[in-house]
């Protein structure tokens, strides 16, 4: 005992949860003490500066907090002090997996408040790009999540075509991760010529080449012993706690605002999405698997609609919204994203407020740890799909 | 073990005749030490190169290409930086049993490769219980790994040598069971006896020559599998478990120790592949019933000329990098399993399915 004493002294806990608790227990029984086991914020499995407290007996987790805020940028005050062109350079940085999808919802806003008609083609070139977006956010989790469970082939698969997708949105955009393609009213610039025919030619390529993760990942027997009937989600809890996304279309519930509350065009076409049974790992998994194959469904037929004509509408030299509020939700590729814009007529908004599918997502990782082995809590962590970035903003 | 050797009277009697075994008791030793060092340490790194250039073609990408002719001295200059870097040992930490862990996981593996059969001749000794031996002295490195897990002070080092501690002890047992079965059919406890044992089996009725993975082709199954558990590869990788235990029981380490860790990892993947070349595969022959250029002793793999004793050392080492080559294709396309699973599987299937098959081969042994 006095050797553990002196060690304690030696090297005192420094953060809550994080100092060795050691006491006897009970009387000659064979009862154990919890220990508690922070995990994060660096971690190999939390994918970023997310930090979560586990108090465990043996290799069960008996409780977990997450404890968020590492990575804080303050947003959403940055945005009270940018105009309207400016935010799109701000709010496609909070979830750097989705810029496009982001950026778009601000310009959305602002374009409601304004009353804007936005032309028809930057409309759909602004779904097509939202769509190759999506994919190129779902790729990323399929190779982490595999990651995580300890096969690192899937994310080398995965960055193959990352990288093709990217380099075609570089084309068009100028930007790998940020963008910066929309603007109110529109977009920056027309697409360069070329564009629709190689953006057809990638949609096969990676179609061809998604039978590669469904049999390397999700028929993989390990790999559903890992995830089957693991971290269920009922789908009143993911509704109570604002779980959406993929884990929220895991638990059964096709809410999606592509489909319940259509914004540009996506009420002219046939938008899937794929649900599945259990709420578990591997329904969450299987769904977001599915939603790239869903997405290229829905690429191709954007191919076949876009008109032609002026991709942005004539605007004042300074944009500024009339006084009022907004909300405006997207369906982004981790879940849906809300942004709430007050103006006071100024040209920086009063207040915009952000709800990031991350945070709400985050907030059921509790629920779903309670009772899960360490070797699960990680199934779990990986299944959830968050950006670190967008839950701290 | 050298001093034991010697000493005939023993249990562990030297039974062929090792290439290395001259009139001069001082000169055979020296030879003896260096070729067993000398194996050991160029062999894993060869499997290394192996597993870095098979795991990058397999991932759409080129492995090493940078230090020497296709990236081939990689690993050296891996062990360079390795010697450079900083030991740190934590303030928390169990000193001694800190400092020691490594050595203690590393030495077991150099030792069992005195036992092990490369070619015609080519082995430090043959020990008439040469396979006991190896699989006695292999379980001793586990206790490196719970020192280290326990001794570094840290939560995710103590699962991880837990972890590896649990894994042992489940797997330690399908593992000689299935070996037992082979010594059964064998009659022998010597790997040199096994390999002969090997060349000279007939398919009962026939004059067909078999390797012994056609028969036992179950130990097989169960001793590659447990051989997997044993050395902690994918998908049984579970007290490293880089996204869960961050790097499990070598979390603390740095350095040479750390060096020390990953060394014995290659080794003992080439330790166990040649184990299972040497029990299943038939050891240096080249095929079923074909015998070595030169060689004119049984079934023709002993009393071979240089050619011979050079071709069996080279058939030996295709195969054992040919077992490697599998190892690593396994943890290229799986990913890890669960320790609860792992534990199940040993014990309610491997362990059964074991005893089975050694009852089996037993009463097959008897029949034919």
């Amino acid at each position: 005992m006095s050797d553990l004493t002196t060690r304690d002294l030696v090297h005192p806990g420094t953060a809550p949860g994080e100092d060795i608790h050691l006491e006897i227990v009970g009387d000659g029984d064979f009862a154990t003490a919890d220990m508690s086991l922070s995990i994060g914020p660096a971690h190999p499995a939390t994918h970023g500066v997310f930090r979560i407290v586990l108090e465990m007996d043996g290799e069960r987790v008996v409780d977990a907090r997450p404890v968020i805020g590492y990575m804080h940028r303050g947003f959403e005050k940055l945005a009270e002090h940018r105009d309207y062109r400016q935010i799109k350079a701000l709010v496609n940085r909070h979830d750097w997996l989705s810029g496009f999808s982001n950026e778009m919802g601000v310009a959305l806003a602002v374009e409601r408040m304004l009353e804007m008609e936005v032309p028809e083609r930057a409309q759909w070139i602004r779904m097509l790009l939202a769509e190759w977006n999506r994919i190129l956010n779902h790729l990323m989790f399929v190779g982490s999540f595999a990651i995580e469970l300890g096969a690192i082939t899937p994310m080398f698969y995965a960055f193959r075509e990352r990288e093709d997708i990217q380099h075609l949105l570089e084309s068009a955009t100028g930007g790998r991760l940020h963008f910066t393609y929309n603007q109110v009213g529109g977009l920056k610039i027309d697409l360069p010529k070329g564009f629709l025919h190689q953006s057809r030619g990638l949609a096969d390529t990676v179609r061809k080449r998604l039978p590669d993760y469904f049999d390397l990942v999700l028929g993989n027997d390990i790999f559903q012993a890992r995830t089957k009937g693991v971290g269920p989600m009922p789908a009143d809890v993911a509704l109570s706690y604002g779980v959406t996304g993929p884990a929220l279309h895991a638990t059964g519930v096709p809410e999606d605002s592509r489909v319940t509350e259509p914004y540009l065009k996506y009420g002219d076409i046939d938008v899937r999405v794929p649900v599945g049974e259990n709420g578990d790992s591997f329904d969450r998994f299987s769904c977001l698997l599915n939603r790239i194959e869903a997405s290229l469904d829905i690429i191709d037929q954007i191919h076949d609609h876009i008109p032609s004509g002026p991709v942005n509408s004539k605007l004042p030299k300074m944009v500024k919204a009339p006084e009022g509020s907004t909300y405006v939700r997207t369906e982004n590729p981790l879940g849906q994203l809300g942004y709430w814009l007050e103006s006071d007529g100024g040209r920086t908004p009063w207040r915009l407020k952000m709800r990031t599918p991350s945070f709400s997502n985050v907030q059921a990782i509790p629920y779903l740890l309670r009772g899960a082995l360490v070797p699960d809590a990680v199934a779990v962590l990986g299944s959830v799909f968050f950006v670190v970035g967008d839950i701290d903003r | 073990m050298i001093a034991t050797v010697s000493a005939s009277a023993s249990a562990f009697v030297g039974q062929a005749t090792s290439i290395f075994a001259l009139d001069s008791y001082v000169l055979s030793l020296v030879l003896k030490i260096a070729f067993v060092v000398v194996i050991f340490l160029t062999v894993p790194l060869v499997g290394g190169y192996l597993e870095h250039k098979a795991m990058g073609r397999m991932q759409n990408r080129r492995g090493p290409v940078e230090a020497g002719p296709f990236g081939s001295l990689q690993l050296v200059a891996d062990g360079i930086k390795f010697i450079q870097k900083e030991d740190i040992i934590p303030q928390a930490a169990d000193r001694w049993v800190f400092s020691l862990a490594p050595a203690l996981t590393l030495v077991p593996v150099l030792v069992i490769f005195l036992v092990i059969p490369l070619g015609p001749g080519v082995f430090a000794i043959d020990l008439e219980l040469g396979l006991f031996f190896a699989l006695a002295v292999g379980s001793v490195g586990v206790l490196g790994i719970l020192m280290g897990g326990w001794a570094s002070a840290n939560k995710f080092s103590l699962i991880g040598g837990l972890r590896a501690g649990g894994q042992l002890i489940a797997y330690e047992l399908p593992l000689i069971l299935a070996a037992i079965t082979v010594a059964v059919q064998a009659g022998t406890l010597s790997l040199v006896g096994i390999v002969e044992a090997q060349a000279n089996f007939l398919l009962p009725g026939t004059t067909i020559n078999l390797w012994y993975v056609v028969p036992q082709i179950v130990s097989f199954g169960i001793f590659f599998i447990a051989a997997l558990a044993e050395l902690s590869r994918p998908p049984f990788d579970m007290p490293i478990a880089d996204s869960e235990l961050v790097f499990g029981y070598m979390t603390e380490y740095t350095g040479i120790k750390f060096a020390m860790y990953m060394l014995a990892e290659y080794a003992g993947m080439i330790m166990m592949s040649a184990l299972i070349v040497v029990l299943f595969l038939g050891g240096w022959q080249p095929l079923p019933g074909v015998p070595l250029p030169g060689c004119d002793g049984t079934a023709g793999i002993f009393d071979c000329g240089v050619v011979g004793t050079l071709a069996g050392v080279g058939v030996t080492l295709g195969k054992i990098f040919a077992i490697v080559f599998v190892i690593v294709w396994l943890r290229v396309a799986y990913p890890r399993l669960r320790e609860d699973q792992l534990q199940r599987f040993s014990w309610l299937v491997l362990v059964p399915l074991s005893l089975a098959n050694l009852a089996a081969v037993t009463i097959a042994k008897v029949v034919f």
